[in-house]
């Protein structure tokens, strides 16, 4: 099997010259929202909720939203992103046929995914620090956190989009995983209120683990078990980037 | 010096053949024309040859080095312009150039002085910090080879360099290409503007269905398939039957277009005359003639 090299670095860049030159637009999806999230549901839906444990319940939900927009960050830029350049711009076509090889057209790909969802998670940490949320020196290991889990969902992501005949099928995945995923990954309710057996389909959610560690980091409540959650979303990753790696490759290789 | 050879080479979508069992060898310093009707095989064949698109069967090497095992290597001395338009519209124009020569790994400052000397070759200086969108056809054409340079290729491969462009950019193109070629830079070019591949090419291959169907120089073309001259008679359903009866009792080397006879190798006919003559025209054999041959009227007109 054909592997990736150093030179993905080359896709990752100019992903990151194009964003750092359209960037307004972007950061209200990515950080206005989440803080507006944050901030209604927090202070509205928490005055009838009071707490959640020991915590009220926009000290709960921060940790979900850092998790879950870092998500939709890596997601939007390896679905509708990467297909736009593919597809419509022949972005990628122009790339290979330089030293670049099709799998290192891949991997910046998802890297650039990973970096977007580092971005979110970071800027949404540190408003959400701002305004007293965050209790804990472990939440620095949360912008490594996001891009991991930036890798993992845009090889998910870029695995779907490998599969996608066209733009408004992601539709589909988004209805039907992206958003789903969301609720039912201890994002804005802890996943123990639910009836067992969904609290067994939540845990093969791919947000689940992320959304545990994040808590975890946010509030300084680390302990052992955290390393499945940690181990669950390595491996995750690894498959997914390794099944994006043969389809996407699949699709580009004509 | 053999510089791209391929061997039995075929590439099929599916069922269909596109490049089919083709075995090409391209000397080094050369241009070589790749003429053919559209859906030929001839980006397919490109496309194979630069490594962007598998083959189904067969061996290609360029610069004597098996394309399989290194892509990398030889995509880094070609330059390559495609037919179809794939500038990054995400970019500027200096900003495509500078962003092309970063996937070469050029440095920034050498990137920056070989960017705006070839803007400044295809004319398009005060265009630099124009996005895509705000340029012409011609003017993105230009761009795309310009691209095509900032690597300094070895090998040039040009897919229809000058569609879209107007005769000044045209002879300007032209121009630089010969230029590259004397300073050593082998070209690859389709086109289908013979006057294109007669001004340009050393070599021309003419290509239809996956085949190559006849390779020399334009001139040996021309002289091998239609001759010197050519002979244009118009018929009409009346007079049809008798011509092509004449035509064929005197054994002459013709093509039936419908409403015209082409009649070759006029001189070893001893400049036939056909019929009356105010309907024939004498005139130069053009490398069209061999392509309309080779490639069969009937499906052009
Ligand atoms: N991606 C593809 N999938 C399926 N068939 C294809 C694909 N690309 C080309 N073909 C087919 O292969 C054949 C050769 O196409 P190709 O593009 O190589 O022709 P061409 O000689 O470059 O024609 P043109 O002068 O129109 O550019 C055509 O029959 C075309 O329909
Ligand atoms: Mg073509």
């Amino acid at each position: 099997m054909r592997l990736f090299s150093w030179r993905f670095i080359r896709v990752w860049q100019r992903n990151r010259d194009v964003f750092f030159k359209l960037w307004r637009p972007e950061i209200t999806g990515f950080v206005v929202e989440p803080i507006i999230i944050i901030l209604t549901m927090g202070l509205g839906l928490g005055a009838f909720i009071g707490s959640i444990g020991q915590e009220s319940y926009i000290q709960f939900i921060a940790p979900g939203i850092i998790a879950s927009y870092a998500m939709f960050s890596a997601t939007f830029e390896c679905t509708y992103g990467s297909f736009v350049r593919m597809e419509y711009q022949k972005t990628y076509d122009a790339i290979i046929a330089t030293p670049l090889n099709v799998e290192d057209v891949i991997v910046g790909e998802i890297f650039w995914g990973a970096t977007r969802a580092l971005m979110t998670g970071t800027a949404i940490t540190i408003i959400a620090a701002i305004f007293g949320l965050v209790s804990s020196p472990w939440a620095l290991l949360i912008p490594p956190l996001s891009f991991l889990q930036g890798l993992m969902f845009g090889s998910i992501a870029l695995f779907f989009t490998s599969m996608t005949p066209a733009i408004y099928s992601f539709n589909y995945f988004f209805t039907l995983f992206v958003t789903p995923m969301s609720f039912f990954s201890g994002v804005y309710f802890p996943l123990d209120q639910f009836p067992q057996i969904v609290q067994t389909i939540s845990w093969v959610l791919p947000l689940t683990p992320v959304t545990y560690l994040t808590r975890a980091l946010v509030s300084g409540n680390i302990h052992p078990g955290l390393l499945w959650s940690l181990l669950l979303i390595v491996g995750i990753g690894v498959v997914f980037f390794m099944v994006a790696l043969v389809t996407m490759r699949r699709r580009l290789t004509v | 010096m053999i510089i791209i050879e391929t061997k039995n080479l075929t590439k099929k979508f599916k069922s269909l053949v596109a490049v089919d069992d083709l075995s090409l060898q391209i000397e080094a310093g050369e241009c070589f024309g790749l003429l053919g009707p559209n859906g030929a095989g001839k980006t397919s064949l490109i496309r194979m040859i630069t490594a962007v698109s598998p083959s189904t069967r067969g061996e290609i090497r360029v610069l004597g080095k098996d394309l399989k095992v290194y892509a990398r290597q030889v995509k880094a001395v070609l330059g390559v312009v495609p037919q179809l338009d794939n500038l990054d519209p995400d970019l500027t124009v200096l900003g495509n150039l500078l962003t092309f020569a970063r996937y070469f790994s050029i440095p920034r400052k050498e990137a920056l002085r070989r960017s705006l000397e070839v803007l400044s070759l295809f004319e398009l200086e005060a265009k630099r910090n124009s996005q895509i969108f705000e340029l012409s056809g011609g003017m993105k054409r230009r761009l795309l080879i310009a691209r095509g340079l900032i690597n300094q290729p070895r090998i040039l491969i040009l897919d229809e360099p000058s569609i879209g462009l107007d005769p000044q950019a045209r002879y300007l193109v032209w121009q630089k290409l010969r230029e590259l070629k004397a300073k050593g830079v082998t070209e690859l070019m389709c086109t289908q503007n013979m006057e294109e591949a007669a001004a340009l090419c050393d070599r021309v291959a003419i290509m239809n269905l996956g085949k190559i169907l006849g390779l020399d120089t334009p001139r040996n073309l021309v002289a091998k398939y239609v001759g010197k001259e050519v002979l244009e008679v118009e018929v009409d359903s009346t007079d049809k039957e008798k011509l092509l009866k004449e035509l064929k009792e005197r054994r002459l080397d013709f093509e039936d277009a419908g409403n015209k006879f082409f009649v070759f190798h006029n001189e070893a006919n001893g400049f036939a005359t056909l019929a009356n003559p105010e309907k024939m025209r004498r005139r130069p054999a053009t490398l069209e003639d061999v392509f309309l041959r080779l490639t069969g009227r009937s499906l052009i007109e």
